[in-house]
């Protein structure tokens, strides 16, 4: 049986106007926090965490329970923070959410601050995307203008201020203890934990962190249930999530479907890889996720699925790429990107990136050797695990995957003295360029 | 190759000429101080605001933060060096980054990078001499599936090719109103930086929703009958039509 597109979120995306808060209540909008504020903020924690929702940021931790970490007799002010930080590269789906339907989100935040009694709320987004930045401002006013956000929401004694916050520039700015620290006004470098946010988080207080799609989630599981949620995915994956198809693939975009949809499945709802070409590997959830190959067309792309092949479910962003591109040149640029974002906080991590883009260059120009090779394993070993944060063990997956999967493709490279792809064939535009493919 | 003439686009007056950071600063960085539990947490809007002025994070504005936060210069420093869009020199009038990570490079930002560098004949993160145009290499910018991927003053500049590439530049130089492939007229980089910096320019509304690529899952679930299962909020999951 093959599985149906599932539009939830991105249901509305195609009505005219659809970021403007008429449009939203048109579309029924902000009746799922009228529902909520007539139960318990205790009922709405319970039901989100019957619903099963995991966080769509990349680790895939429980919200729910995420939520109940927060202690009940704090003297200090409870926070929730929404990770619009988007960086990871391949991920490109908080941003559209943002652009066409920004309401929901908001409508999320509120329901999710009075879930977990929190009076601030804070939407971080990442500098680099100003239209995303204007059209979540506008819809914060907009939600202040109907009452839906101030003093004494609808009438329900909860009172909410949300800031709509952009970043600098820094991808590990996504990381949220180096979100924390940057929306604190300082250099975002990530804290060691624990102390965990939900204990200490921002200005040392109580702090929900969450993913944009994941608080974007919240209302629909307020109006249609924990067990609607539920028919949808699997036991462990419940629920629909946004995927993101790039790269050599026919018709690139988002396709939201539930969770444990297959990409052999998305593959044949976008058309294919483009002009009939092979598929060569593709990430499953941004590029700190191993790459996989044609092998792993028909494993379920949900939280256990990729964690049995090796890799992560991640941000869902499938980066696709055909038989025209150098695996080594596509690790290098990734590398690069892994070094240029590290916060240098921790020396594996800011060298050892550093010196794997030596690596990689020599071996992309043909001038590398096998033992190379042993060393970027070395090297990996060294990194992952022995860093503070995250971004190091993400940061090695492109070459310890890439290595595990064309380990000839490598040698190729010193074989033949350079590269023996070329790389006009791999573009949009191959056929102007008169590529030889 | 040929450089296109300085002389021959309608050179306005110099745009990255510093503006003061008077007593109207001063209330905006108030202003921003106030949306926060805490002060320091305006610090990033503030040099956002700074670079609005400014159109970089110049010493004067370094100092001014401090002052108004009551922290040391260097401690401004070295936030403001920690971050990309934080700029040391005057930036031009339009920021153009080309999205150079890998997703983009290999569908063709490699070839409109290599293009439109030696086109405008400035590299990584310089101005072209006329102070319209600063080129940079950027990271992902958050739409892939739109590769590859320009950026003009943090708009998007969707599916680009070398030639679309030079005529974006070209018609920027001109002085063209150009807009955003997704979204709205694009505004200079100073009054970029003054959005960032939480002062809205009534540009919300403008362009579209969602852009072509953006629908591609949505409109095949259109064509198919495809829907969530019933039970959902209608619009927002459930399955009406
Ligand atoms: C280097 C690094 C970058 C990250 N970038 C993001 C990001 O851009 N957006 C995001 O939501 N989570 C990002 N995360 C994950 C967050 O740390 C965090 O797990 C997430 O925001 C939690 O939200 P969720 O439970 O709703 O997924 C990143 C993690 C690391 C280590
Ligand atoms: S692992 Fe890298 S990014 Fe993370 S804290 Fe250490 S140096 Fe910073
Ligand atoms: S790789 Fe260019 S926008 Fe993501």
């Amino acid at each position: 049986m093959t599985t149906t597109l599932t539009p939830v979120l991105t249901a509305r995306w195609d009505q005219a106007d659809s970021f403007t808060r008429r449009n939203y209540e048109k579309a029924d909008g902000y009746k799922a926090l009228r529902r909520a504020l007539q139960r318990t903020p205790a009922d709405i924690v319970e039901m989100v965490k019957d619903s099963g929702l995991r966080g769509r940021g990349g680790a895939g931790f429980p919200t729910g329970m995420k939520w109940s970490f927060i202690p009940k007799d704090s003297p200090k002010p409870t926070y929730l923070v929404v990770n619009a930080d988007e960086s990871e590269p391949g991920t490109c789906k908080d941003i559209p959410l943002m652009m066409a339907d920004p309401h929901v989100l908001v409508e999320g935040v509120i329901i999710t601050s009075y879930a977990i009694g929190a009076k601030h709320a804070f939407i971080y987004v990442r500098g680099e995307v100003l239209h995303v930045f204007r059209r979540v401002m506008n819809a914060v006013a907009e939600a202040y203008e109907a009452g839906y956000l101030g003093q004494n929401i609808l009438g329900s004694g909860f009172d909410l201020d949300v800031v709509v916050h952009a970043g600098a520039g820094a991808y590990i700015c996504g990381e949220e203890t180096a979100l924390l620290d940057s929306l604190e006004g300082r250099r975002g470098q990530p804290r060691l934990k624990p102390p965990f946010p939900a204990v200490a988080g921002l200005y040392a207080s109580p702090t929900v962190i969450n993913n944009v799609e994941t608080i974007a989630s919240v209302p629909s599981i307020v109006s249609g249930g924990a067990e609607w949620f539920r028919s949808m995915g699997n036991e462990k994956s419940p629920g629909y999530g946004i995927f993101s198809l790039s790269g050599h693939v026919t018709k690139p975009g988002q396709y939201e479907a539930p969770l444990g949809i297959t990409l052999r499945e998305l593959l044949d709802l976008a058309g294919g890889i483009r002009g009939g070409r092979e598929l060569k590997f593709w990430t499953p959830g941004g590029s700190s996720t191993p790459m996989l190959t044609a092998e792993h067309l028909d494993v379920p792309l949900d939280f256990e699925g990729m964690a049995g092949v090796g890799s992560m479910l991640g941000t869902r962003a499938l980066q696709i790429f055909d038989d025209t591109t150098c695996v080594v040149r596509a690790t290098a640029r990734w590398i690069e990107f892994y070094k240029h974002e590290s916060c240098g906080k921790c020396t594996p991590c800011r060298e050892g990136f550093w010196w794997m883009v030596q690596i990689l260059e020599r071996l992309e120009k043909g001038e590398g050797t096998e033992a190379d090779l042993d060393k970027l394993l070395d090297m990996s070993d060294n990194i992952a695990g022995r860093s503070f944060c995250a971004l190091a063990d993400g940061g090695v997956a492109p070459v310890v995957s890439s290595i595990q999967h064309f380990r000839d493709e490598y040698i190729a490279h010193f074989e033949h003295g350079g590269c023996p792809f070329d790389p006009a064939a791999s573009t949009l535009f191959a056929q102007e360029l008169g590529a030889k493919a | 190759m040929t450089r296109p003439d300085v002389n021959d686009v309608n050179v306005q007056p110099d745009e990255a000429a510093a503006g003061p950071l008077d007593d109207t600063v001063r209330a905006e960085m108030a202003e921003i101080i106030a949306r926060y539990p805490e002060p320091r947490s305006a610090l990033l809007p503030m040099l956002h605001l700074v670079q609005s002025h400014q159109g970089y994070v110049s010493p004067e504005g370094i100092e001014l933060c401090a002052e108004v936060l009551g922290i040391t210069e260097a401690e401004v420093a070295a936030v403001a060096t920690f971050y990309t869009m934080y700029k040391r020199r005057p930036v031009g009038e339009y920021h153009v980054g080309v999205c150079t990570n890998t997703l983009c490079a290999i569908m063709g930002g490699d070839a409109i990078w290599d293009d439109l560098s030696e086109y405008l004949g400035v590299g990584h993160d310089e101005t072209t001499e006329d102070g319209k145009i600063s080129l940079e290499r950027v990271e992902c910018n958050a739409a892939c599936d739109y590769a590859p991927v320009m950026v003009v003053n943090w708009e998007f500049m969707d599916n680009q090719t070398p030639q679309s590439a030079r005529e974006l530049v070209d018609r920027l130089r001109a002085g063209e109103e150009v807009a955003s492939t997704r979204g709205p007229r694009i505004c200079t980089w100073k009054q970029a930086e003054r959005v960032l910096a939480g002062f809205p320019d009534g540009r919300a509304t403008e362009g579209v929703a969602a852009g072509p690529a953006s629908l591609a899952g949505l409109e095949l679930a259109h064509e198919n009958g495809w829907t969530a299962p019933e039970g959902g909020q209608r619009e927002l999951g459930g399955s009406t039509k």
